[in-house]
């Protein structure tokens, strides 16, 4: 690996457009070596088209792009001899075994693990006679990352690995991401997953229309809120007024309606809470639910954006 | 670091693989044409000349006529009512109706060459039985020259059919489904070579265009009797660059399609006319003079004419170096516009 690398990626005013549809629309990054950089953002926010012109598979309407300090269109195949990568949405072929998809992608590189290496890793090591569609919805999509670690990359790209899987297949590879990481190596990873961008990423960018409107540690982002507590309540006689006084309450940063519930973010519970409810009980309004969570990316980003990263 | 392996091989092994794990895959491309020929080979059989089949309608002295018909050895003759004759000679059951009375008449359609001959076969027996001569005397010698058989003409149409099949099938199908599972994309973000790829396919072709000769040579060599009169290596070498031209065209076909719907139209459109106009299963020289270079000029058609050549005339391959050059021609062109125009997103 190159030891002067600093920056893994960098890109500025990165701009891309489909028809009439901008999805990319002036998005700068600088991914540092050996970080997990995420993007998060809602369904159509950019990412994937984000990522695929960092991998080289779209060119850019505008921008300056550095990938491992090399450039798309002079240096593609030294490039891809070093990336790792794992589409959103990619099938492999289905009637091929495990062992005989890592050897095909292992055969396009010039150096990296053995397909049983890899294998190990991954824990595909008893699935090595099956055929890809005979591998549940986790296996076939570490064996994906597998394809991707084939050729001991230094930058792997994951989009969107975790969508649709079950809660443990979603750990499993959590833990592979973080034994890359450890390993030294850099990621970028887009995830619509809030928890994800908050277990695995180093720095997160928020990205929303195209465009990087937060960029941070997870727990930075969070405190610029000004805030770490979310309380949620509901009341029996509601009325558009109660937000009104409900912002005096002492401590209460923020208020919200959503889904027939009233979010105020507080930084101190133990204050808030009690002042609270005492002036619930001067106006006179019956509480009918109370609930507090920490505050979390996904309140960032409704925070910044007024919508959720996910409709569901 | 030494390569781990190569990567054209791989692919190559990995179509190969593929292909043979898809059951469908081998009944179209290995027994679909054994049944075909097998099928054909019964139907349109040389069988030793029928009796042709004829009525004589019911009236006075229908019965006696008949059986004067009937013992003519190519003659086998029946009495009808008039209502079922007429309806037995429209269907094709039998060949000519005789009318008879005083003077008989024959009722028949011209435009049918076997009700042609019947009625002439007819005409000579009712004339002979009643005391006709004739002036000069004749004798016959029976000829049969190898390879004259229709399933000997048969052989070659389906092996030529079967490499255009399989070519343009196997390969199209499978690169649109790569594209369309996004599994494209995926390769091209690794250091693969894209022509290599494209070249795994005409690989794994020749691996099982050697098979699928085998196969039907085989068949019809056993079953059928059908011979080889070239040398088997020139027979090889015509079906290499028959599979190769098709690779290079199935490559084209797919080479934008999305869809596997898409590509199976284009696909139809495409091998139909070679279907119908290249002599599978019969000759092209049926089609008028103004359609011959046109006909000549398709893929199928040069290859069909090598393959006859190699296996009915025993014909040398220098003998069918143009119709080869135009063939592998197809396929090159084919496969240099594909890796051109190849869609990989």
């Amino acid at each position: 690996m190159n030891g002067a690398l600093q920056v893994a990626v960098r890109c500025q005013g990165l701009r891309k457009s489909y028809g009439d549809v901008v999805a990319v629309d002036g998005l700068d990054l600088e991914v540092q070596v050996g970080e997990c950089f995420g993007l998060l953002g809602p369904n159509g926010a950019g990412k994937t088209t984000t990522v695929e012109i960092l991998e080289g598979l779209l060119q850019p309407d505008a921008g300056q792009l550095e990938v491992l300090g090399m450039n798309w269109g002079t240096d593609d195949r030294a490039l891809r001899q070093r990336l790792g990568v794992q589409l959103q949405e990619t099938q492999l072929a289905e009637k091929l075994t495990v062992e005989e998809t890592l050897q095909l992608f292992r055969s396009f590189y010039d150096q990296g693990p053995s397909p049983d290496d890899v294998m190990r890793i991954v824990g595909l090591e008893e699935k090595r006679k099956s055929w890809v569609s005979r591998l549940s919805g986790g296996q076939q999509q570490r064996l994906a990352v597998a394809c991707a670690l084939i050729c001991h990359p230094e930058l792997l790209f994951l989009d969107e690995p975790t969508t649709g899987l079950d809660p443990q297949s979603r750990r499993q590879l959590w833990d592979l991401v973080h034994d890359f990481k450890t390993r030294g190596g850099t990621v970028v990873l887009t995830t619509h997953y809030m928890e994800e961008a908050h277990r695995l990423c180093d720095r997160v960018a928020v990205v929303d229309h195209g465009r990087v409107i937060a960029l941070g540690s997870p727990s930075e982002l969070i405190a610029a809120l000004g805030a770490e507590h979310v309380v949620e309540i509901a009341v029996e006689n509601d009325d558009p007024a109660i937000d009104g006084w409900l912002a005096e309450v002492s401590g209460v940063q923020d208020v919200r309606r959503e889904r027939n519930g009233i979010f105020l973010t507080v930084s101190e519970l133990h204050r808030t809470v009690p002042a609270l409810l005492t002036a619930l009980k001067e106006q006179r309004v019956v509480l009918s639910n109370l609930t507090t969570h920490h505050a979390t990316l996904e309140d960032v980003f409704v925070s910044l954006t007024g919508r959720h990263l996910r409709d569901d | 670091m030494i390569k781990y392996s190569n990567p054209l091989l791989q692919l190559t092994r990995a179509r190969v693989m593929e292909f043979i794990r898809e059951p469908e895959a081998i009944f179209w491309v290995f027994v679909f044409p054994v049944l075909m020929a097998l099928g054909l080979g019964i139907a349109f059989r040389n069988r030793p000349a029928e009796s042709l089949r004829i009525a004589v309608e019911q009236g006075n002295g229908a019965t006696a006529l008949a059986a004067t018909l009937d013992s003519f050895p190519d003659l086998d003759a029946r009495v009808l009512q008039p209502e079922t004759a007429r309806n037995e000679l429209r269907t094709g059951k039998i060949a000519v109706v005789v009318v008879p009375g005083d003077s008989l008449t024959y009722v028949f359609d011209p435009s049918r060459s076997e009700s042609q001959l019947a009625r002439r076969t007819v005409d000579d027996a009712v004339q002979r039985s009643r005391g006709r001569t004739d002036p000069v005397p004749v004798g016959e010698q029976h000829l049969t020259e190898p390879g004259s058989r229709y399933i000997d003409f048969l052989i070659p149409g389906l092996l030529g059919l079967n490499l255009m099949g399989s070519g343009m099938w196997g390969i199209g199908f499978n690169i649109v489904q790569a594209r369309r599972r996004k599994l494209l994309k995926r390769l091209l973000a690794t250091p693969m070579r894209k022509s290599e790829y494209l070249l795994s396919y005409i690989l794994s072709r020749f691996v099982f265009m050697v098979l699928e000769v085998a196969a039907l040579i085989g068949f019809g060599w056993l079953v059928f009797d059908v011979r080889v009169y070239g040398s088997i290596l020139d027979l090889l070498v015509v079906s290499v660059v028959g599979a190769l031209a098709f690779a290079g065209l199935g490559m084209l076909t797919a080479s934008r399609a999305r869809t596997v719907e898409g590509v199976s139209g284009i696909m139809n459109v495409v091998m139909m006319p070679m279907w119908i106009f290249s002599g599978v299963f019969f000759s092209y020289a049926r089609f008028p003079d103004a359609l011959q270079p046109a006909i000549k000029a398709l893929p199928l058609t040069p290859l069909l004419d090598a393959l006859r050549a190699v296996m009915t005339d025993g014909a040398p391959l220098t003998a069918n170096l143009g119709r080869l050059s135009i063939v592998a021609a197809w396929g090159i062109i084919g496969f240099l516009v594909a890796l051109k125009i190849f869609r990989w997103n």
